[in-house]
């Protein structure tokens, strides 16, 4: 089960598992420098949904032999220094490989909290529902999701929900559309988990804007082309300063 | 091996579930933002399959455009040499040289019944990207097409084709840099042009309806092959129905028109991307079937000479077909596929594509085995012809 702040916006940052040798140092920078949860990315070698930064994160994270089990040992590692929740990122054949139980029960004994699976619509998540347990499977929701979808969407989802603030793939982009103003409108009125938007936000001004009409954002590509361009633990740190700032000073 | 026929025979490849699903297979798994769009298509098809007004369209373009029906060939020279009856649907003789130019026109008739400007399309050897430039060329639409880097160099023509027809051609850099990069990569793009675009998928693969869809379109094959036998051979089915699988589209196609016979169905792949036999159950470009992977599920590539064989996923109703027994479900190496083609064109001087080749080969080491006995009458889909692999096969030693 997530529990999220309530107290501020929230921020949750996302990290490609073992895309470099140091990677759960970036995860504690992240967490030291105001993440209120971290996705961490499960690689799968097709991510559907991703845009060119995270898809070589992926690569570079398979090629050097992060598979689900590698990583899961890492974060064993720094379980003890972890003060925020974990959500898995992935996609839904990592899902299908082990079997949903297997898979669920494992995220949980490895202390996770939630799971996002991109590829798995709101149709199809029966049988990973039924396997969650106190895992809470987050649900997406897209500019294009029609009213009743959307009800549905709410009604499913646990955590929060989590509103996919263009029609496009994961990347950064200089601002923050119109459609996902209002994919964040309509989502807050129908449901009182956390909103989050994500996709394309990238800095301080961006999560300034999202903080006014969501509950806070994820912030994936940013990170990774940072992370795959070398960034340091505390290059990553002020990144995360910023995005807090940002949200921090955000007008509700 | 014996495929008997089961009294499901009479049900199969009839709709799939509301849901999309064969038996377990199929299915939907597309971000959320691409969900309204296949909705989209699925009430846009159903309308559309129940309309004579678009029946009597494309049958009109089948005909008068593609030039259907094609011929059945009896394969005279090599059938006295394998001792079985081997009859040949010639899906090579259609306009842009295979059966993918079917299965296009269809999708882009949908398309501009939709009011869609643009046509996306993956492409493995080129042809079905050639089939979507050429139907968008006579439509009017815009032609995206995303192709493999690796595929660009060894399909060269088609990708010459291609530009000349006025599509755009896109260089898929990721992954193994072939069909299924391309096919990754025209999803991702439909998700920011959902308004404008229709993703033509080319084979019995991505989220429902298109594996449905798809294998309506291709029946075509099946249902004139089916009509065909009924004149040329007295028992008035084959006993063996084979044909090449990729996605399995030309495969689905000519199944189709044999489900309910007692016709063995026999589905050839290639040995280096053979989810059928090598596979296990996976999610993959939208849809759940079987699915040649590792053990944490990270996709595995497949190795095919031919282009348009080396695709690590398979239709979902091939797998369902498998897990019935309606279908049986066989692999052929290069080697095999290469002889074959040599073979086939040195007996009935029909150069058939590497793809195609698959089936022939298969034909080839059965005849005259339990597999295949001799005096076996069997029809062989030939899916498309072997232009584009000339470079291919010229490296090749004969
Ligand atoms: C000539 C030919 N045959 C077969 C195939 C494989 O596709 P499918 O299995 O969908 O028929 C292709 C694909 O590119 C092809 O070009």
């Amino acid at each position: 089960m997530l529990s999220l702040r309530k107290d501020r916006k929230l921020f949750l940052p996302y990290v490609t598992g073992g895309v470099v040798p140091q990677w759960t140092d970036h995860l504690l920078a992240l967490q030291d420098a105001g993440a209120d949860a971290i996705e961490v990315g499960l690689p799968f070698s097709d991510p559907m949904l991703d845009g060119a930064v995270v898809q070589r994160a992926s690569d570079q994270a398979i090629a050097r032999g992060a598979t689900v089990d590698a990583i899961l040992a890492d974060l064993d590692r720094i379980r003890g220094d972890l003060r925020v929740p974990l959500i898995a990122f992935t996609y839904t054949n990592l899902v299908e490989r082990r079997g949903a139980d297997r898979f669920c029960a494992m995220l949980r004994e490895h202390g996770f909290g939630g799971l996002i699976l991109p590829d798995l619509p709101v149709d199809e998540a029966g049988p990973v529902l039924a396997a969650a347990g106190d895992l809470d499977l987050v649900q997406l929701a897209a500019p294009a999701t029609p009213p009743d979808r959307l009800e549905r969407i709410c009604a499913t989802s646990r955590g929060f929900v989590y509103a996919v603030s263009v029609m496009g793939v994961t990347g950064e982009r200089d601002t923050l559309t119109a459609e996902a103003y209002g994919l964040a409108g309509r989502l807050k009125a129908l449901t009182d988990l956390p909103v989050l938007l994500g996709f394309g936000i990238s800095g301080r001004e961006q999560a300034r804007q999202a903080g006014a009409v969501a509950d806070g954002v994820a912030v994936g590509a940013a990170v990774m082309r940072r992370i795959l361009d070398g960034a340091t633990p505390a290059d990553l740190g002020t990144l995360a300063t910023e995005i807090r700032a940002g949200l921090d000073s955000a007008q509700v | 091996m014996d495929v008997a026929v089961r009294p499901q025979a009479a049900t199969v490849m009839r709709e799939p579930s509301p849901a999309g699903r064969f038996g377990e297979y199929g299915g939907r798994y597309v971000p959320e933002s691409l969900v309204p769009a296949c909705r989209e298509v699925d009430e846009a098809f159903r309308a559309a399959w129940s309309d004579p007004r678009f029946r009597s369209q494309l049958t009109g373009l089948l005909r008068a455009y593609a030039g259907r029906p094609t011929a059945l060939t009896p394969a005279w020279r090599l059938s006295a040499e394998l001792g079985v009856t081997v009859l040949l649907k010639r899906e090579d003789l259609v306009h842009t040289g295979s059966h993918k130019i079917n299965n296009v026109l269809g999708q882009a008739l949908l398309a501009r019944r939709m009011g869609k400007k643009h046509l996306l399309a993956e492409t493995g050897a080129g042809q079905h990207g050639v089939a979507a430039a050429t139907a968008a060329a006579l439509l009017g639409l815009g032609c995206t097409v995303f192709m493999g880097e690796r595929d660009i160099e060894r399909q060269a023509l088609n990708v010459h084709r291609m530009r000349m027809l006025g599509a755009t051609v896109v260089p898929v850099t990721t992954g193994s840099r072939t069909l299924k990069d391309a096919c990754s990569e025209a999803l991702r793009h439909w998700v920011t042009t959902v308004d404008d675009a229709y993703y033509c998928v080319g084979s019995v693969i991505g989220p429902h309806p298109y594996p449905w869809m798809v294998r309506e379109f291709q029946r075509v094959i099946g249902d004139e092959a089916r009509a065909q036998c009924a004149e040329h051979l007295p028992a008035g089915t084959p006993d063996y129905v084979v044909a090449c699988v990729g996605g399995g589209s030309n495969a689905a196609g000519t199944f189709a028109g044999f489900v309910d016979t007692p016709a063995r169905l026999i589905g050839v792949e290639a040995a280096g991307g053979a989810p059928l036999s090598d596979g296990v159950p996976g999610v993959l470009h939208g849809f759940r079937s079987q699915l040649l992977q590792d053990d944490d599920g990270q996709v595995r590539e497949a190795h095919s000479l031919s282009a348009g064989l080396d695709y690590p996923g398979v239709g979902p109703e091939h797998a369902y077909l498998r897990d019935l027994g309606r279908a049986r479900y066989v692999t052929a190496d290069d080697d095999e596929a290469v002889a074959a083609l040599h073979r086939l064109a040195r007996t009935e001087g029909i150069l058939c594509a590497l793809e195609s080749a698959h089936a022939v080969a298969w034909v080839l080491r059965a005849a005259g085995t339990p597999e295949l006995p001799a005096g076996s009458t069997v029809l062989v889909t030939l899916s498309g012809r072997g232009d584009k692999d000339m470079p291919t096969l010229m490296g090749e030693t004969c």
